[in-house]
């Protein structure tokens, strides 16, 4: 099929940005504004055909493109989607426009760079998960940096320079290291760069696993897998709340795709060999980095921690090789895209209006702010897994799946369940009710429309998407089936 | 012999250069003062350009030798001196304003850079050791006189001293080795050496000396550790227009000799002169990167960027394919536009009074002026060699050269101490992003040489859809090389 949708949906964000740029100072924020959400929906819009055109009894790339770039090297501007992507690029193109209309008020300096780089952010995000070659994924892997780089320095609170830094060295110490990887299977594939071509080749045991380490590198950082994780609080807790967002709901999602993408179809043997390594680090993410969470007292960092718990089913999901496993990873990835996303709106909410995090300076918020409340416990009730939401979908498949490898993996993992339950609903309990702490609280005002429009729109998706996850399971399964069977088979020469 | 047999039309583009650059110094005698260093700055930049336009014009498809075989016109040589001519006219245009501020807009300076870029064209094309000594000492001692034109300047006349005793000395070791080369082969011609040196055993000691003369001279002049002790003086003493001048030119003219000497007349000697390239590059990277971090001084901070980029171009020469020499070819391309750029933005911030050479000066840039700030943004992700920039796929052709000729654990070092170089690269876009102003002092505005610099440094993105085309240009002048 011919198409050039995936290219638009790639440029027509940035070039968006880079004309909302070009509205200038802050005197004409209210264009800037009207601007990105105009285009975010256009693109939104733009992108739904991708789901009504995806075929999904077939395992085949689509939407492909395809176009010589660096002939020397033989480097393809080569684009296409599968079951793994495509579901992805939709949760992208949703977010953005929830991002835009979430800092529409809160943001008041520098308004046009703000929007602008979220827009740039989401074309950049889009051609990760659509580029079919190597180097074209490590440009749009490490051009995303720029974006978030600038979106917490610039918008983030008082830590924002250590933490920025940060973040930007330990990714990019990740991703160079994937770049050697990508220059040998380069070398031993006889030239090429494609991604594809990657899946087909016998290496050795001794490679696969250092192709694997390398590959790792990159995407545990991504993830973030325990212990690799510390930037991610950091980074959190400074960014604003849109950059939070686009962190916790899309960015982190990256890592998961790039083991999917490389990992388990480049390196099967090495994979099964180091199952039990990934295994290992998934389990302790979910134990250990949830009790992290329990005793944290700043509401963002509590959330960061809850995602790098949640995360950590992702990566047992797809190490325990079987189909539950390796959709209720996918499932899992989407939904905490929605809930994280809408937990951090949620804390963005109380920040707006008494600029603190802790969960001390809130107690009782129910009384001024009914609504708020009742969504506020609704994702709380989503992120521990109630059934009915979608957060129950993932962990449910994922426990089911690793049960089949050994009951062990699935009652470490099933502890989750408490503890999950336990720093949500504790926090909810602390924040929500309780007597009303202070007049400052007693003064909030609840949400305004426009508050209750994004939240209200993920309150859907977490709930449609909890009752009836079939089109989602659907649209994945001949992917995951064909990735399944790839890893099934030794590339052992 | 015949005139005819010199074929001295091949060397046309240097004789235009050093003939206007006598008639300007003539013709400027005839008028007033201010006149004529209006017009000896106004008919340079014109004649640089010229001189591009007209090579680009009668590209070469092969190579000729010309002038007695000390002389070669190939493709490379072409492509060398239109980005030669091209880059000291651009940094003719930055410097003006600031020369006029401190009086040093003054015909000599453009005439001694004239004489310097035909050095550097007589350097590209040089076939023969003398040629490319004449080259190198015209280029060089141009570039002493203009460190030190700004003659009330201590730091100045310092670094113009260092920089010349240092370069004698260098100059010297290298006649040195060319002599030793002489006598082993009782050729100066590059070709003849090559062919007679063909065979030789690696235990050679006079060979083995020769070697380590000419690579010695060669990363002094590079500027590689640890032969970069005058680099970040000169970069810091010289006015920002000389060091704008001696950042970015004669690093192309460098690369055209290494490249001439090492793969062309020593192209046997490759497993002599890659072990010492090997520890040379790895130093430079791993030197220039920690030690910049250390620096307040914007201009010493780049001087030891610059350390680690030759570093980084070293790699690609010490693969010693051809692979890898059009890898360094394309990367010392790239470092000479984001050199030329980096300068010109730090001679867009100097005032009269402020030389902006501190990096406390680029605090809150964003604030002040949105335009410039984005700009040094764009470079400094470059320099980073952060995707999607041409920086990325500078270094990005050396790491796969160094990875296809089986030197993985160079590569690896590499682009491990590349996230080092990350750091200081961001520390600026940290400074002109999130920092608070420290003056509300709006920024001169200059529309035209903000101009010159927006294409300069959106060059640097915007030829991303056309870097196949860049490095297939590369990979064929490469191919194209002749001795």
């Amino acid at each position: 099929m011919e198409s050039n949708l995936l290219s638009i949906l790639i440029w027509l964000p940035i070039l968006a940005g880079v004309m909302i740029l070009g509205t200038g100072g802050d005197e004409r924020a209210p264009l800037a504004r009207k601007l990105a959400l105009g285009f975010s929906i256009v693109i939104l819009i733009l992108s739904l055909p991708l789901w009504s055109g995806f075929d999904s009894t077939t395992a085949q790339m689509q939407f492909v493109e395809r176009a010589p770039w660096i002939q020397s090297f033989n480097v393809w501007y080569s684009l296409g989607i599968d079951g793994i992507s495509m579901p992805l690029i939709l949760l992208t193109t949703a977010l953005t426009v929830i991002v835009v209309i979430a800092g529409w008020e809160v943001i008041q300096e520098r308004v046009a760079q703000y929007m602008a780089d979220f827009l740039i952010i989401e074309g950049i995000m889009i051609g990760v998960f659509s580029a079919l070659d190597a180097v074209l994924f490590y440009v749009f892997w490490e051009a995303m940096l720029i974006p978030m780089f600038l979106i917490i320095g610039i918008w983030g609170g008082s830590n924002r320079i250590y933490a920025t830094i940060k973040f930007f060295l330990y990714t990019l110490l990740g991703s160079l290291l994937m770049l050697v990887a990508f220059l040998y299977l380069y070398n031993k594939s006889g030239g090429s760069f494609s991604i594809l071509d990657f899946h087909d080749l016998k290496i050795g045991l001794n490679p696969q696993i250092l192709i694997f380490l390398a590959f790792f590198t990159a995407f545990a950082v991504k993830v973030p897998m325990f212990p690799v994780h510390t930037w991610l609080p950091d980074a959190h807790v400074e960014a604003p709340t849109g950059g939070s967002v686009i962190l916790a709901a899309i960015m982190l999602k990256m890592g998961g795709y790039g083991f999917l993408r490389f990992n388990m179809p480049i390196t099967p043997d090495a994979s099964h060999e180091l199952a039990w390594f990934m295994i290992t680090l998934s389990l302790i993410a979910i134990v250990y980095i949830a009790l992290v969470a329990l005793v944290q007292g700043d509401m963002k960092k509590l959330i960061a921690y809850s995602s790098i718990s949640h995360m950590g089913f992702v990566t047992l999901g797809m190490f325990v090789f079987n189909s539950q496993g390796v959709e209720g990873a996918m499932m899992q990835m989407i939904s905490h895209g929605f809930i994280s996303g809408a937990l951090f709106l949620c804390v963005g909410v109380l920040y707006d209006r008494l600029h603190s995090r802790e969960i001390k300076t809130y107690s009782g918020v129910a009384t001024p702010m009914p609504v708020f409340a009742a969504f506020m416990v609704l994702f709380a009730m989503a992120n521990s897994g109630l059934p009915g939401t979608s957060g129950f979908v993932g962990e449910f498949l994922v426990i089911m799946g690793s049960f089949q490898v050994n009951a062990w993996f699935a009652i470490i993992a099933g502890l989750t369940l408490i503890f999950g339950a336990a720093y949500t609903l504790w926090m909810v309990k602390r924040v929500v009710y309780g007597a009303v702490v202070s007049d400052d609280v007693a003064a909030l005002k609840d949400v305004n429309q426009r508050e209750i429009l994004f939240l209200s729109l993920l309150a859907a998706m977490v709930l449609v998407v909890g009752i009836w996850p079939n089109p989602i399971l659907e649209v994945m399964h001949a992917t995951i089936d064909n990735l399944l069977q790839h890893t099934q088979i030794s590339k052992l020469p | 012999m015949k005139v005819e047999a010199l074929k001295a039309a091949a060397a046309a583009p240097e004789m235009i250069v050093a003939f206007m650059a006598c008639l300007i110094l003539v013709a400027a005698l005839y008028m007033k003062k201010e006149t004529g260093h209006k017009f000896t700055y106004g008919v340079s930049v014109v004649t640089l350009v010229f001189v591009a336009i007209q090579i680009m014009m009668n590209f070469s498809e092969t190579g000729t030798t010309a002038l007695n075989n000390m002389f070669v016109d190939d493709p490379m040589a072409d492509l060398l001196k239109i980005a030669i001519c091209l880059i000291s006219a651009g940094v003719f245009v930055y410097s003006r304003q600031y020369n006029q501020d401190r009086g040093i807009f003054k015909g000599e300076y453009y005439i001694l850079g004239m004489f310097g870029v035909t050095g550097m064209m007589v350097m590209a094309s040089a076939n023969h050791l003398l040629t490319l000594y004449l080259g190198l000492e015209l280029m060089s001692l141009c570039l002493y006189a203009m460190i030190a034109f700004y003659r009330d300047d201590k730091l100045a006349v310092e670094a113009a001293m260092k920089y010349f005793v240092l370069g004698a000395l260098a100059s010297s070791i290298l006649l040195y080795g060319m002599s030793l080369l002489y006598g082993l082969t009782g050729s100066l011609e590059l070709s003849v050496i090559r062919d007679s040196l063909a065979g030789t055993e690696q235990g050679n000691v006079a060979v083995a000396l020769a070697v380590v003369f000419i690579v010695v001279a060669v990363a002094f002049k590079l500027g590689a550790v640890p032969f970069h002790m005058w680099v970040p003086d000169v970069y810091q003493g010289a006015p920002t227009s000389t060091t704008a001048f001696v950042g970015a030119a004669p690093k192309i003219a460098a690369f055209a000799i290494t490249l001439r000497l090492l793969a062309g007349g020593l192209e046997d000697l490759h497993g002599m002169w890659q072990q010492m390239l090997i520890i040379i590059a790895l130093l430079s990277i791993a030197g220039g990167n920690i030690i910049a971090i250390a620096q307040s001084n914007l201009k010493r901070m780049l001087a030891y960027s610059t350390i680690s980029h030759m570093g980084y171009f070293l790699c690609g020469i010490l693969a010693g394919t051809e692979e890898g020499y059009s890898a360094s070819l394309f990367y010392v391309l790239v470092y000479a536009v984001m050199s030329l750029a980096a300068f010109g933005i730090v001679l867009f911030l100097a005032t009269k009074e402020n030389e902006s050479d501190q990096l406390d000066d680029l605090k809150g840039l964003s604030k002040r002026s949105p335009w410039i700030a984005f700009l040094l943004m764009v470079l400094m992700f470059s320099m980073a060699g952060i995707p999607p920039t041409a920086g990325f796929f500078a270094k990005f052709s050396v790491i796969q050269a160094l990875v296809n000729a089986d030197l993985i654990w160079v590569a690896a070092i590499g682009v491990i101490l590349a996230v080092v170089g990350a750091y200081y690269y961001l520390r600026i876009i940290k400074l002109a992003y999130f920092d608070a102003p420290e003056s509300d002092e709006a920024i001169k505005t200059n529309v035209g040489m903000s101009a010159v610099l927006t294409v300069n440094v959106l060059l640097i993105v915007a030829i991303l859809p056309w870097i196949g085309s860049l490095l297939a240009l590369c990979n064929q002048v490469i191919s194209q090389f002749t001795l």
